[in-house]
């Protein structure tokens, strides 16, 4: 059940909040260290220089991406679980572009990759769309079962066909000549073009999903699909839709990572991010308005975690306990919040 | 191949599919009462994290996969209540909970990476291990290889054959007529989530403790909760059919490895991504056979039928709706 006013999303914001950093202080206390030690180190290593915050800028626009892609299947009742796949494959099909076109001019070949990368991720997705609607296999078996393909795949062409001349490693390919890097500007630590674009999608995503045929017919499907078919709506073709979307969006992440991040493919191209963004729009409730500000705190654990291993010894997969236990939180208080509504 | 080649490749099988089986059945008992456990592959790291630190610690083995087998089960009640009490959707209570239980492992196993560690012994069975041929092979092994096996025949005998069995079946196939019966559902749902996490958590032990000894990042049991998972589906939720999905996932892994010394450019998780495209696969054929089309063009052929009519499955009709406990007078 949704909070109801502006007082009640307060409240569940106040105790999920709290019930996250108890969880989270009681793991680092079992640990044996001062959990105070490891919020001061993550939030000066994420906040604490230009620097820094353009690292976590750098984390921030792929995981936004992914998350937007995801409303769209998560508003049509769709457990995209493959998101991550996909941005593998956006990844893969970007440096595909780039390999096969090397040589001609940069404004030609970067289109080419994000195009690449997007029709690559769109098209992964739609595999599980189709194995959902047409083979009646679960979306999340589906997505899951090609994740683990899609890294098969990633794993192959870094040993394979796409190795380092002479030598395959876990490094990855050999690095993208200079020119077709993601560009950006002199100064900027972070490409402005991809923050700019990150922030269009956005806003192209909230008027979709508010005012267009497609928000409301992915909405009314979510709600009831039953009935939404006798309305004269097909929900398969818009649950095919709203995967392509998604994987669109997720592929746009996988080829900013390869172009922008690491200006080749590694074996960790997608960075998990993926996943993380499903974590995200749980967070947000599947409403668009949070997600810049839950990616922006969760870039910021990703990035102020280095740390930890440095300066306290301890493993950087804190990040990912403090994300987990938020969600956890929010799900637990929603649901009591829920169950006290229902018994008064 | 010759004899001591063939034993001891079953006697491999055996030992390195124990911890998938010990899962596979504890996903087997959950789902047939309506409760999918989405957690399984971070609860089985962070129970294999739990288990080697306590058997470091202690010194103790048994104490270990207690620990192991508590996790397992604590993870499940979360679950559990999650559902049940708090009517959250069980996916994403499951989704959650294997991201922050893998990076818990993580965390908190940190300072115990890569300890040498107490490890399960072999316990050859007197008499029976000298036996040509079956006795390398059945009768020389860690007792968790054996209480895997054995979990198999419990799991069916339990399920098939007993009152209790019938109840959890009958709660996870249609929990309304169950309370016509006077069966509390929600409290069998949750008994039986714990009891299958419990499994899961021995799973977790097993790796640590004996397959992959010790821990580390990566420690080994990577992926195999969700194999688990897929592997109750392939085995269309039958005990023995999910068992002989483990074992072919099993030998699918040790194939792997073979194919790996022919082509050694390809790195060895490409292989193990194989029983993936297989349950997928599997899936798509069980759900078109239903097809009248296909039916008619299988009828041609009887081969097609019998591989139709192993695979038909039917998931429990509850599984992911549970009942609640409100609806209980």
């Amino acid at each position: 059940m949704k909070p109801q006013s502006f007082r009640q999303t307060l409240q569940h914001l106040f105790w999920t909040l709290a019930l996250a950093l108890g969880l989270s202080s009681a793991v680092v206390a079992l640990s044996g260290a001062s959990p105070w030690d490891a919020y001061r180190h993550i939030l000066f290593g994420s906040l604490g220089s230009w620097q820094k915050l353009a690292q976590v800028f750098r984390v921030w626009i792929p995981l936004t991406l992914c998350s937007l892609g995801l409303l769209y299947t998560f508003q049509i009742g769709l457990w995209n679980i493959g998101a991550e796949g996909q941005v593998v494959l956006g990844a893969v099909g970007a440096t595909a572009m780039v390999r096969w076109f090397n040589g001609a001019p940069p404004e030609l070949v970067l289109p080419a990759a994000l195009l690449g990368a997007g029709l690559c991720g769109g098209f992964w997705a739609l595999g599980a769309g189709l194995l959902k609607t047409r083979a009646g296999v679960n979306e999340i078996f589906a997505g899951l079962g090609l994740n683990f393909v899609a890294t098969g795949l990633l794993l192959w062409l870094i040993f394979g066909p796409w190795k380092q001349p002479g030598i395959a490693s876990m490094s990855g390919t050999e690095t993208f000549p200079e020119a077709y890097w993601f560009p950006g500007l002199a100064g900027w630590a972070v490409s402005p073009y991809a923050l700019g674009a990150t922030l269009a999608f956005m806003g192209l995503t909230a008027w979709i999903l508010k005012t267009t045929r497609l928000g409301l017919a992915l909405k009314a499907i979510g709600r009831n699909p039953q009935a939404s078919y006798l309305l004269g709506l097909s929900p398969w073709r818009w649950m095919l839709l709203a995967m392509l979307v998604a994987g669109g969006l997720a592929g746009l992440a996988g080829a900013y990572q390869a172009l922008a991040v690491y200006h080749r493919l590694i074996p960790n191209i997608s960075s998990q991010y993926g996943y993380l963004a499903l974590l995200v729009v749980m967070l947000a409730d599947e409403r668009w308005q949070p997600i810049p500000v839950i990616c922006f705190f969760f870039a910021a654990l990703n990035v102020g975690s280095i740390q930890l291993p440095m300066m306290l010894r301890m493993d950087s997969s804190l990040a990912g306990v403090i994300q987990g236990s938020l969600v956890l939180s929010a799900l637990a208080v929603q649901g009591l919040t829920s169950k006290r509504r229902n018994t008064s | 191949m010759n004899d001591w080649h063939v034993s001891l490749f079953v006697a491999s099988l055996l030992a390195g599919a124990a911890p998938l089986v010990l899962a596979a059945m504890g996903e087997t008992v959950t789902e047939k009462a309506g409760i999918i456990n989405l957690s399984l592959d971070g609860t089985i790291l962070l129970a294999a994290m739990a288990a080697f630190v306590t058997a470091l610690e202690t010194q103790s083995l048994l104490l270990g996969f207690g620990a192991g087998a508590a996790t397992g089960a604590f993870m499940a009640a979360v679950v559990a209540f999650m559902s049940l009490h708090l009517r959250q959707s069980q996916v994403a209570v499951g989704f959650v909970l294997t991201l922050m239980t893998k990076d818990l492992a993580y965390f908190l196993g940190n300072n115990y990476a890569r300890l040498p560690g107490p490890q399960v012994p072999m316990i050859p069975v007197p008499l029976l291990k000298d036996l040509p041929l079956l006795g390398p092979s059945l009768f020389q092994h860690t007792a968790v290889t054996y209480v895997s096996v054995l979990c198999i025949g419990l799991t069916w005998v339990f399920l098939y054959r007993t009152r209790f069995g019938l109840i959890l079946r009958a709660v996870g196939e249609n929990p309304g007529a169950a309370f016509a019966r006077g069966i509390h559902a929600p409290r069998v749902q949750f008994l039986y989530t714990v009891v299958g996490g419990l499994l899961v958590g021995l799973a977790g032990a097993a790796f640590s403790l004996s397959v992959k000894p010790g821990w580390g990042r990566p420690q080994g049991a990577e992926g195999i909760g969700w194999i688990a998972l897929a592997l109750v589906i392939f085995g269309g939720w039958h005990p023995l059919k999910v068992a002989l999905g483990a074992y072919l996932f099993a030998l699918l892994q040790m194939l792997g490895i073979t194919l790996q010394g022919l082509w050694p450019s390809i790195p060895s998780q490409v292989f193990q991504t194989a029983p993936f495209p297989l349950m997928i696969f599997t899936l798509a054929f069980m759900h078109l056979a239903e097809r009248p089309e296909m039916e008619r063009w299988a009828a041609a052929r009887p081969w097609v039928g019998r591989v139709v009519r192993f695979l038909k499955a039917r998931a429990p009709r509850a599984l992911g709706r549970p009942v609640l406990p409100e609806q209980h007078p």
